[in-house]
Protein backbone atom coordinates (compact mmCIF):
# COMPACT_ATOMS: atom_id res chain seq x y z
CA UNK A 1 0.00 0.00 0.00
CA UNK A 2 2.48 2.63 0.79
CA UNK A 3 4.67 1.56 -2.54
CA UNK A 4 1.42 2.36 -4.27
CA UNK A 5 1.00 6.04 -2.55
CA UNK A 6 4.44 6.70 -3.00
CA UNK A 7 4.00 6.06 -6.10
CA UNK A 8 1.22 8.50 -6.58
CA UNK A 9 3.17 11.43 -4.69
CA UNK A 10 5.71 11.04 -7.18
CA UNK A 11 3.85 10.65 -9.84
CA UNK A 12 1.65 13.58 -8.94
CA UNK A 13 4.60 15.17 -7.66
CA UNK A 14 2.78 16.45 -4.66
CA UNK A 15 5.48 17.50 -2.86
CA UNK A 16 7.17 19.78 -5.87
CA UNK A 17 3.69 21.64 -5.67
CA UNK A 18 3.96 21.89 -2.23
CA UNK A 19 7.49 23.30 -2.65
CA UNK A 20 6.82 25.71 -5.31
CA UNK A 21 3.23 26.99 -3.43
CA UNK A 22 5.39 27.85 -0.42
CA UNK A 23 8.02 30.05 -2.73
CA UNK A 24 4.39 31.54 -4.54
CA UNK A 25 2.98 32.56 -1.09
CA UNK A 26 6.80 34.03 -0.41
CA UNK A 27 6.56 35.86 -3.83
CA UNK A 28 4.08 38.35 -2.32
CA UNK A 29 5.06 38.40 1.40
CA UNK A 30 6.12 41.28 2.60
CA UNK A 31 10.59 42.03 2.19
CA UNK A 32 12.88 42.48 4.81
CA UNK A 33 15.53 44.14 3.06
CA UNK A 34 16.99 46.80 4.51
CA UNK A 35 18.71 49.22 2.03
CA UNK A 36 22.50 49.75 3.45
CA UNK A 37 23.31 53.56 2.70
CA UNK A 38 19.97 54.94 3.29
CA UNK A 39 18.36 52.29 6.11
CA UNK A 40 20.54 50.86 9.13
CA UNK A 41 19.66 47.86 11.04
CA UNK A 42 19.20 49.40 14.85
CA UNK A 43 22.51 49.20 16.45
CA UNK A 44 23.39 48.22 20.38
CA UNK A 45 25.43 51.15 22.37
CA UNK A 46 27.76 48.79 22.97
CA UNK A 47 28.37 47.94 19.06
CA UNK A 48 32.15 47.14 18.61
CA UNK A 49 33.51 49.13 15.69
CA UNK A 50 36.44 50.73 14.69
CA UNK A 51 38.43 52.05 17.77
CA UNK A 52 39.11 55.61 19.47
CA UNK A 53 41.16 57.25 21.84
CA UNK A 54 39.15 59.57 23.87
CA UNK A 55 40.50 62.90 25.81
CA UNK A 56 39.08 64.63 28.62
CA UNK A 57 36.80 67.69 28.30
CA UNK A 58 39.57 69.68 28.83
CA UNK A 59 41.39 68.50 25.93
CA UNK A 60 44.04 66.37 27.93
CA UNK A 61 44.59 62.58 26.28
CA UNK A 62 43.45 59.79 28.77
CA UNK A 63 45.95 57.18 27.86
CA UNK A 64 48.55 56.60 30.66
CA UNK A 65 50.45 54.09 29.13
CA UNK A 66 49.98 51.64 31.23
CA UNK A 67 49.68 49.28 28.52
CA UNK A 68 46.57 46.68 29.73
CA UNK A 69 45.09 46.57 26.58
CA UNK A 70 48.17 45.79 24.56
CA UNK A 71 48.19 42.58 27.13
CA UNK A 72 44.96 41.75 27.23
CA UNK A 73 44.47 41.63 23.22
CA UNK A 74 44.10 38.04 22.26
CA UNK A 75 45.30 39.28 18.63
CA UNK A 76 48.11 40.99 19.69
CA UNK A 77 46.96 43.68 17.58
CA UNK A 78 47.71 46.74 20.01
CA UNK A 79 51.57 47.95 20.34
CA UNK A 80 52.46 50.91 22.48
CA UNK A 81 55.60 52.40 23.51
CA UNK A 82 55.66 54.76 26.86
CA UNK A 83 57.83 57.64 27.65
CA UNK A 84 57.96 61.00 29.79
CA UNK A 85 55.96 63.90 27.46
CA UNK A 86 58.65 66.38 27.04
CA UNK A 87 56.40 69.41 28.28
CA UNK A 88 55.39 67.88 31.38
CA UNK A 89 56.94 64.60 32.12
CA UNK A 90 54.18 62.64 32.61
CA UNK A 91 53.86 59.03 31.33
CA UNK A 92 52.37 58.70 27.97
CA UNK A 93 52.21 56.64 25.19
CA UNK A 94 54.71 58.06 22.42
CA UNK A 95 53.44 54.90 20.02
CA UNK A 96 50.01 53.57 20.22
CA UNK A 97 48.74 51.24 17.10
CA UNK A 98 46.09 49.17 16.19
CA UNK A 99 46.53 46.47 13.35
CA UNK A 100 42.98 46.82 12.05
CA UNK A 101 43.63 43.85 10.13
CA UNK A 102 44.97 41.38 13.10
CA UNK A 103 41.87 43.25 15.44
CA UNK A 104 38.82 40.78 16.18
CA UNK A 105 36.78 43.32 17.59
CA UNK A 106 36.02 41.48 21.01
CA UNK A 107 36.35 44.48 22.72
CA UNK A 108 38.74 43.30 25.70
CA UNK A 109 40.82 46.25 25.18
CA UNK A 110 37.94 49.01 25.85
CA UNK A 111 37.05 46.59 29.27
CA UNK A 112 40.48 46.84 30.34
CA UNK A 113 41.40 50.30 30.48
CA UNK A 114 41.01 52.07 34.11
CA UNK A 115 40.32 55.45 32.20
CA UNK A 116 38.01 54.74 29.21
CA UNK A 117 40.53 55.79 26.69
CA UNK A 118 40.59 53.54 24.39
CA UNK A 119 36.60 52.60 23.06
CA UNK A 120 35.09 50.77 20.10
CA UNK A 121 32.93 53.02 18.38
CA UNK A 122 29.59 52.27 16.60
CA UNK A 123 31.50 53.05 13.25
CA UNK A 124 31.89 49.63 11.24
CA UNK A 125 31.72 51.46 7.53
CA UNK A 126 35.32 51.92 6.83
CA UNK A 127 37.92 51.12 4.89
CA UNK A 128 41.95 51.42 3.34
CA UNK A 129 42.86 52.31 0.14
CA UNK A 130 46.89 51.88 0.61
CA UNK A 131 48.96 48.98 2.23
CA UNK A 132 49.95 49.85 5.53
CA UNK A 133 46.62 52.32 5.94
CA UNK A 134 45.24 49.16 8.45
CA UNK A 135 47.87 50.42 10.98
CA UNK A 136 46.19 52.94 12.77
CA UNK A 137 48.44 55.36 14.47
CA UNK A 138 47.94 57.29 18.16
CA UNK A 139 47.21 60.55 15.80
CA UNK A 140 44.30 58.87 13.67
CA UNK A 141 42.16 57.39 16.84
CA UNK A 142 42.88 60.44 18.71
CA UNK A 143 41.18 62.17 15.63
CA UNK A 144 38.25 59.63 15.55
CA UNK A 145 37.71 59.91 19.35
CA UNK A 146 37.60 63.91 18.91
CA UNK A 147 35.28 63.32 15.82
CA UNK A 148 33.02 61.06 17.74
CA UNK A 149 33.03 62.15 21.49
CA UNK A 150 29.78 63.34 21.24
CA UNK A 151 28.25 59.74 20.44
CA UNK A 152 31.30 57.55 22.44
CA UNK A 153 29.95 59.80 25.48
CA UNK A 154 26.56 58.97 25.23
CA UNK A 155 26.72 55.22 24.49
CA UNK A 156 29.24 54.78 27.44
CA UNK A 157 26.89 56.90 29.57
CA UNK A 158 23.87 54.52 28.35
CA UNK A 159 26.08 51.56 29.09
CA UNK A 160 27.15 52.76 32.87
CA UNK A 161 23.86 51.36 34.59
CA UNK A 162 25.08 47.81 33.49
CA UNK A 163 28.63 47.93 34.38
CA UNK B 1 20.28 43.20 -58.03
CA UNK B 2 17.13 40.97 -56.82
CA UNK B 3 19.25 38.56 -55.53
CA UNK B 4 20.82 41.01 -53.33
CA UNK B 5 17.47 42.64 -52.32
CA UNK B 6 16.33 39.26 -50.97
CA UNK B 7 19.25 39.00 -48.74
CA UNK B 8 19.14 41.88 -46.98
CA UNK B 9 15.49 41.56 -46.67
CA UNK B 10 15.76 38.31 -45.11
CA UNK B 11 19.18 39.67 -42.93
CA UNK B 12 16.22 42.52 -41.79
CA UNK B 13 13.96 39.53 -40.77
CA UNK B 14 16.85 37.82 -38.64
CA UNK B 15 17.52 40.98 -37.04
CA UNK B 16 13.95 41.96 -36.10
CA UNK B 17 14.16 38.30 -34.48
CA UNK B 18 17.27 38.86 -32.84
CA UNK B 19 17.34 42.28 -31.73
CA UNK B 20 14.56 41.87 -29.59
CA UNK B 21 15.52 38.16 -28.59
CA UNK B 22 18.83 39.73 -26.35
CA UNK B 23 17.06 42.38 -25.21
CA UNK B 24 14.29 39.65 -23.91
CA UNK B 25 17.83 37.78 -22.49
CA UNK B 26 18.96 40.64 -20.81
CA UNK B 27 15.38 41.45 -19.32
CA UNK B 28 15.20 37.76 -18.74
CA UNK B 29 18.41 38.24 -16.29
CA UNK B 30 16.57 40.82 -14.64
CA UNK B 31 13.05 39.39 -13.88
CA UNK B 32 14.85 36.48 -12.79
CA UNK B 33 16.54 38.30 -10.03
CA UNK B 34 14.19 40.45 -9.07
CA UNK B 35 11.39 36.97 -8.80
CA UNK B 36 14.24 35.06 -7.20
CA UNK B 37 14.67 38.12 -4.62
CA UNK B 38 10.92 38.28 -3.85
CA UNK B 39 10.87 34.43 -3.35
CA UNK B 40 13.36 35.13 -0.79
CA UNK B 41 11.59 38.11 0.58
CA UNK B 42 14.32 40.07 -0.45
CA UNK B 43 13.92 43.56 -3.14
CA UNK B 44 16.54 42.24 -6.03
CA UNK B 45 18.48 44.54 -7.85
CA UNK B 46 17.12 48.10 -7.35
CA UNK B 47 20.50 50.82 -7.62
CA UNK B 48 20.65 50.86 -11.60
CA UNK B 49 18.20 53.39 -13.36
CA UNK B 50 14.45 53.37 -11.54
CA UNK B 51 13.39 49.98 -9.82
CA UNK B 52 16.88 48.88 -11.11
CA UNK B 53 15.29 48.53 -14.75
CA UNK B 54 19.42 49.27 -16.41
CA UNK B 55 20.53 46.82 -14.49
CA UNK B 56 20.83 44.37 -17.37
CA UNK B 57 22.53 47.22 -19.27
CA UNK B 58 24.73 47.73 -16.71
CA UNK B 59 25.88 44.07 -16.35
CA UNK B 60 25.98 44.01 -20.04
CA UNK B 61 28.36 46.81 -20.30
CA UNK B 62 30.13 45.65 -17.99
CA UNK B 63 30.56 42.29 -19.86
CA UNK B 64 32.01 44.19 -22.65
CA UNK B 65 34.47 45.73 -21.33
CA UNK B 66 35.85 42.84 -19.09
CA UNK B 67 39.09 40.92 -20.84
CA UNK B 68 38.82 37.74 -22.37
CA UNK B 69 40.90 35.73 -20.68
CA UNK B 70 42.24 32.70 -22.70
CA UNK B 71 44.08 30.65 -19.86
CA UNK B 72 47.75 29.37 -20.86
CA UNK B 73 47.39 25.50 -21.80
CA UNK B 74 43.85 26.08 -23.46
CA UNK B 75 43.65 25.64 -27.12
CA UNK B 76 42.69 29.28 -28.07
CA UNK B 77 41.05 27.79 -31.38
CA UNK B 78 38.52 25.95 -30.12
CA UNK B 79 38.22 27.91 -27.05
CA UNK B 80 37.43 31.07 -28.86
CA UNK B 81 35.02 28.89 -31.59
CA UNK B 82 33.42 27.14 -28.26
CA UNK B 83 31.24 29.99 -27.22
CA UNK B 84 30.21 30.30 -31.14
CA UNK B 85 29.36 27.41 -31.30
CA UNK B 86 27.10 26.90 -28.30
CA UNK B 87 25.46 30.71 -29.19
CA UNK B 88 24.48 29.76 -33.05
CA UNK B 89 22.35 27.04 -32.66
CA UNK B 90 20.38 28.33 -30.40
CA UNK B 91 20.13 31.43 -32.52
CA UNK B 92 19.21 29.49 -35.64
CA UNK B 93 16.79 27.54 -34.02
CA UNK B 94 14.79 30.71 -33.57
CA UNK B 95 14.23 30.30 -37.62
CA UNK B 96 11.50 28.29 -37.00
CA UNK B 97 9.64 29.55 -34.58
CA UNK B 98 6.00 31.23 -35.92
CA UNK B 99 4.95 34.41 -34.17
CA UNK B 100 1.97 34.32 -35.68
CA UNK B 101 -0.32 32.85 -38.30
CA UNK B 102 1.76 34.15 -41.29
CA UNK B 103 4.75 35.13 -38.80
CA UNK B 104 7.43 33.21 -39.45
CA UNK B 105 10.83 33.33 -40.92
CA UNK B 106 11.04 29.88 -42.13
CA UNK B 107 8.06 28.04 -43.38
CA UNK B 108 9.86 24.43 -43.11
CA UNK B 109 7.71 21.66 -43.46
CA UNK B 110 10.54 19.25 -40.82
CA UNK B 111 10.66 22.53 -38.31
CA UNK B 112 10.06 19.90 -35.15
CA UNK B 113 12.85 18.02 -36.47
CA UNK B 114 15.51 20.75 -37.04
CA UNK B 115 14.53 22.28 -33.41
CA UNK B 116 15.29 18.76 -32.27
CA UNK B 117 18.62 18.92 -34.04
CA UNK B 118 19.33 22.51 -33.33
CA UNK B 119 19.00 22.36 -29.25
CA UNK B 120 20.56 18.91 -29.40
CA UNK B 121 23.96 20.43 -31.51
CA UNK B 122 24.07 22.79 -28.90
CA UNK B 123 26.46 20.14 -26.41
CA UNK B 124 29.43 20.58 -28.93
CA UNK B 125 29.99 23.95 -27.94
CA UNK B 126 29.96 22.63 -24.32
CA UNK B 127 32.00 20.00 -24.93
CA UNK B 128 34.64 22.08 -26.15
CA UNK B 129 34.19 24.43 -24.06
CA UNK B 130 34.79 21.65 -21.43
CA UNK B 131 37.94 20.18 -23.20
CA UNK B 132 39.85 23.11 -24.58
CA UNK B 133 39.50 25.02 -21.18
CA UNK B 134 42.23 23.03 -19.87
CA UNK B 135 40.19 22.79 -16.86
CA UNK B 136 39.59 19.60 -14.96
CA UNK B 137 36.14 21.33 -13.44
CA UNK B 138 35.09 22.34 -17.02
CA UNK B 139 35.91 18.51 -17.93
CA UNK B 140 33.56 17.43 -15.68
CA UNK B 141 31.04 20.19 -16.19
CA UNK B 142 30.93 19.23 -19.82
CA UNK B 143 30.62 15.57 -19.38
CA UNK B 144 27.86 15.78 -17.19
CA UNK B 145 26.23 18.11 -19.85
CA UNK B 146 26.50 16.02 -22.37
CA UNK B 147 25.06 12.85 -20.71
CA UNK B 148 22.03 15.00 -19.29
CA UNK B 149 21.26 16.75 -22.63
CA UNK B 150 21.75 13.27 -24.50
CA UNK B 151 19.25 11.95 -22.35
CA UNK B 152 16.99 14.32 -21.86
CA UNK B 153 17.16 14.85 -25.45
CA UNK B 154 15.16 11.08 -26.21
CA UNK B 155 12.27 12.07 -23.00
CA UNK B 156 12.14 14.67 -25.05
CA UNK B 157 12.10 13.59 -28.72
CA UNK B 158 9.64 11.15 -27.74
CA UNK B 159 7.47 13.64 -26.30
CA UNK B 160 7.91 15.90 -29.46
CA UNK B 161 6.15 12.51 -31.50
CA UNK B 162 3.34 12.64 -29.32
CA UNK B 163 2.97 16.33 -29.98
CA UNK B 164 3.62 15.33 -34.06
CA UNK B 165 0.60 12.72 -33.49
CA UNK B 166 -1.57 15.10 -32.26
CA UNK B 167 -0.91 17.43 -34.63
CA UNK B 168 -0.84 15.57 -37.61
CA UNK B 169 2.30 17.57 -38.66
CA UNK B 170 5.99 18.56 -38.48
CA UNK B 171 5.52 22.42 -39.42
CA UNK B 172 4.88 24.51 -36.58
CA UNK B 173 2.37 26.64 -37.54
CA UNK B 174 0.01 23.40 -38.73
CA UNK B 175 0.65 22.46 -34.90
CA UNK B 176 -0.60 25.47 -33.86
CA UNK B 177 -3.51 25.59 -36.40
CA UNK B 178 -4.86 21.98 -35.05
CA UNK B 179 -5.34 23.03 -31.89
CA UNK B 180 -7.55 26.01 -33.20
CA UNK B 181 -11.45 25.89 -31.48
CA UNK B 182 -10.75 26.88 -27.87
CA UNK B 183 -8.46 26.87 -24.71
CA UNK B 184 -10.24 23.32 -24.20
CA UNK B 185 -8.52 22.27 -28.02
CA UNK B 186 -5.23 22.85 -27.40
CA UNK B 187 -3.08 19.92 -26.58
CA UNK B 188 -2.43 20.19 -23.07
CA UNK B 189 -5.17 18.18 -22.19
CA UNK B 190 -4.92 15.13 -24.08
CA UNK B 191 -1.21 15.20 -24.33
CA UNK B 192 -0.64 16.41 -20.64
CA UNK B 193 1.52 13.57 -19.02
CA UNK B 194 3.48 14.54 -22.19
CA UNK B 195 3.36 18.37 -21.81
CA UNK B 196 4.74 17.88 -18.00
CA UNK B 197 7.41 15.21 -19.54
CA UNK B 198 8.57 18.31 -22.13
CA UNK B 199 8.87 20.95 -19.82
CA UNK B 200 10.80 19.14 -17.10
CA UNK B 201 12.85 17.88 -20.16
CA UNK B 202 13.10 21.15 -21.45
CA UNK B 203 14.13 22.75 -17.83
CA UNK B 204 17.13 19.83 -18.11
CA UNK B 205 18.25 20.70 -21.84
CA UNK B 206 19.02 24.18 -20.85
CA UNK B 207 21.09 22.85 -17.93
CA UNK B 208 18.29 24.84 -15.65
CA UNK B 209 17.62 24.62 -11.82
CA UNK B 210 17.46 22.01 -10.49
CA UNK B 211 19.14 20.31 -13.38
CA UNK B 212 21.90 22.87 -13.50
CA UNK B 213 24.90 20.07 -12.78
CA UNK B 214 26.63 21.15 -15.52
CA UNK B 215 27.43 24.61 -13.64
CA UNK B 216 26.91 22.92 -10.08
CA UNK B 217 28.34 26.26 -8.44
CA UNK B 218 28.82 23.76 -5.37
CA UNK B 219 30.62 21.20 -6.96
CA UNK B 220 32.80 22.46 -9.71
CA UNK B 221 32.64 26.36 -9.54
CA UNK B 222 30.59 27.05 -12.58
CA UNK B 223 31.00 24.26 -14.98
CA UNK B 224 32.10 24.09 -18.77
CA UNK B 225 32.21 28.24 -18.58
CA UNK B 226 34.38 28.71 -15.47
CA UNK B 227 37.28 29.33 -17.60
CA UNK B 228 35.35 32.13 -19.66
CA UNK B 229 35.20 35.75 -19.21
CA UNK B 230 34.31 38.75 -20.94
CA UNK B 231 32.24 38.47 -24.08
CA UNK B 232 32.97 34.42 -24.20
CA UNK B 233 30.95 34.09 -21.21
CA UNK B 234 28.35 36.56 -22.11
CA UNK B 235 28.30 34.11 -25.03
CA UNK B 236 27.49 31.04 -23.30
CA UNK B 237 24.99 33.29 -20.58
CA UNK B 238 23.12 35.08 -23.87
CA UNK B 239 22.85 31.21 -25.46
CA UNK B 240 21.47 29.95 -21.97
CA UNK B 241 18.99 32.34 -21.59
CA UNK B 242 18.02 32.56 -25.49
CA UNK B 243 17.21 28.56 -24.59
CA UNK B 244 15.11 29.05 -21.69
CA UNK B 245 13.23 31.66 -23.70
CA UNK B 246 12.95 28.99 -26.74
CA UNK B 247 12.14 26.31 -24.79
CA UNK B 248 8.77 28.37 -23.25
CA UNK B 249 7.87 29.46 -26.71
CA UNK B 250 7.68 26.23 -28.02
CA UNK B 251 5.87 25.05 -24.66
CA UNK B 252 3.34 27.47 -25.79
CA UNK B 253 3.50 26.80 -28.96
CA UNK B 254 3.08 22.67 -28.67
CA UNK B 255 0.54 22.12 -25.43
CA UNK B 256 -0.84 26.15 -25.82
CA UNK B 257 -2.10 26.85 -28.83
CA UNK B 258 0.57 29.40 -29.63
CA UNK B 259 -0.56 32.87 -30.50
CA UNK B 260 -4.65 31.25 -30.65
CA UNK B 261 -6.48 33.32 -28.17
CA UNK B 262 -6.91 31.76 -25.11
CA UNK B 263 -10.98 33.24 -25.14
CA UNK B 264 -11.96 31.54 -28.09
CA UNK B 265 -14.99 30.35 -28.38
CA UNK B 266 -16.12 32.07 -24.99
CA UNK B 267 -18.91 34.82 -26.14
CA UNK B 268 -18.27 38.62 -25.23
CA UNK B 269 -14.85 37.71 -24.25
CA UNK B 270 -13.77 36.66 -27.57
CA UNK B 271 -15.49 39.73 -29.32
CA UNK B 272 -13.75 41.68 -26.37
CA UNK B 273 -10.19 40.46 -26.58
CA UNK B 274 -9.93 40.04 -30.54
CA UNK B 275 -8.02 43.25 -31.17
CA UNK B 276 -5.14 41.40 -29.41
CA UNK B 277 -2.76 40.20 -32.30
CA UNK B 278 -1.22 36.79 -31.50
CA UNK B 279 2.14 37.70 -31.09
CA UNK B 280 0.84 38.72 -28.05
CA UNK B 281 -0.80 36.16 -26.91
CA UNK B 282 1.97 33.62 -28.03
CA UNK B 283 4.71 35.79 -26.04
CA UNK B 284 2.04 35.91 -22.55
CA UNK B 285 2.14 32.15 -22.87
CA UNK B 286 5.66 31.71 -23.16
CA UNK B 287 6.31 34.52 -20.47
CA UNK B 288 4.52 32.57 -18.29
CA UNK B 289 6.65 29.49 -18.65
CA UNK B 290 9.86 31.81 -18.88
CA UNK B 291 8.47 32.60 -15.09
CA UNK B 292 7.41 29.07 -14.62
CA UNK B 293 11.51 28.62 -15.09
CA UNK B 294 12.70 31.21 -12.55
CA UNK B 295 10.13 29.49 -9.95
CA UNK B 296 11.47 26.25 -10.54
CA UNK B 297 14.54 27.43 -10.04
CA UNK B 298 13.94 30.13 -6.54
CA UNK B 299 12.15 26.59 -4.94
CA UNK B 300 14.15 23.64 -5.74
CA UNK B 301 17.32 22.06 -4.70
CA UNK B 302 19.87 20.66 -6.71
CA UNK B 303 19.24 16.96 -8.12
CA UNK B 304 22.04 14.58 -7.67
CA UNK B 305 23.41 13.57 -11.05
CA UNK B 306 22.54 9.67 -10.51
CA UNK B 307 18.85 10.88 -9.93
CA UNK B 308 18.78 13.15 -13.26
CA UNK B 309 19.85 10.17 -14.47
CA UNK B 310 17.40 7.72 -13.17
CA UNK B 311 14.76 10.56 -14.06
CA UNK B 312 15.59 10.66 -17.75
CA UNK B 313 16.25 7.15 -18.37
CA UNK B 314 13.81 4.94 -15.88
CA UNK B 315 10.83 7.51 -15.66
CA UNK B 316 10.53 10.01 -18.46
CA UNK B 317 10.90 7.48 -21.08
CA UNK B 318 8.67 5.01 -20.19
CA UNK B 319 5.99 7.28 -19.65
CA UNK B 320 6.23 8.66 -22.79
CA UNK B 321 6.39 5.81 -24.37
CA UNK B 322 3.30 4.44 -22.11
CA UNK B 323 1.09 7.57 -23.43
CA UNK B 324 2.06 7.48 -27.25
CA UNK B 325 -0.15 4.00 -27.39
CA UNK B 326 -3.20 5.50 -25.02
CA UNK B 327 -2.43 8.67 -27.75
CA UNK B 328 -2.58 6.40 -30.42
CA UNK B 329 -5.99 4.55 -29.25
CA UNK B 330 -7.29 8.08 -28.31
CA UNK B 331 -6.54 9.53 -31.67
CA UNK B 332 -7.57 6.39 -33.96
CA UNK B 333 -10.73 6.55 -31.79
CA UNK B 334 -11.53 10.23 -32.02
CA UNK B 335 -12.49 10.20 -28.34
CA UNK B 336 -13.50 13.87 -27.45
CA UNK B 337 -13.20 16.97 -30.43
CA UNK B 338 -9.45 16.94 -30.55
CA UNK B 339 -8.55 14.82 -33.77
CA UNK B 340 -11.81 15.22 -35.41
CA UNK B 341 -11.44 13.78 -39.03
CA UNK B 342 -8.33 11.97 -38.18
CA UNK B 343 -9.74 8.69 -36.38
CA UNK B 344 -10.27 5.28 -38.43
CA UNK B 345 -13.96 6.42 -39.34
CA UNK B 346 -12.02 8.91 -41.29
CA UNK B 347 -9.79 6.33 -42.58
CA UNK B 348 -12.34 4.28 -43.50
CA UNK B 349 -14.42 7.35 -45.70
CA UNK B 350 -11.34 7.93 -47.35
CA UNK B 351 -10.77 4.21 -48.64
Amino acid sequence: MSKWKHYFKSYFLTELRAGLWLTWKHLFKRKVTVQYPEENTPQSPRFRGIHALRRYPNGEERCIACKLCEAVCPAAAITIEAGPRESDGTRRTTKYEIDMFKCIYCGFCEESCPVDSIVETRIFDYHFEKRGDNILTKEQLLAIGDRYEVMIAQDKAEDAPYR
Amino acid sequence: MQLITEGLWIVAKIAMILLPLVLAVAYTTYAERKLIGYMQMRIGPNRVGPKGWLQPIADVVKLLMKEVIVPSGANKTLFLLAPILFIAPSFAAWAVVPFDAELVLADTNAGLLYLLAMTSIAVYGVIIAGWASNSRYALIGSLRSASQIVSYEIAMGFALVGVLMAGGSMNLGDIVAAQNGSALHWFWIPLFPILVIYWISGVAETNRAPFDLPEGESEIVAGFHVEYAGMAFALFFLAEYANMILISILTALFFFGGWLNPFQGIPYLEAATDWVPGTIWLLLKAAWFLFMMIWLRATFPRYRYDQIMRLGWKVFIPVTVVWLIVLTFWIKLEWGWWFDGRGIAALGGAS
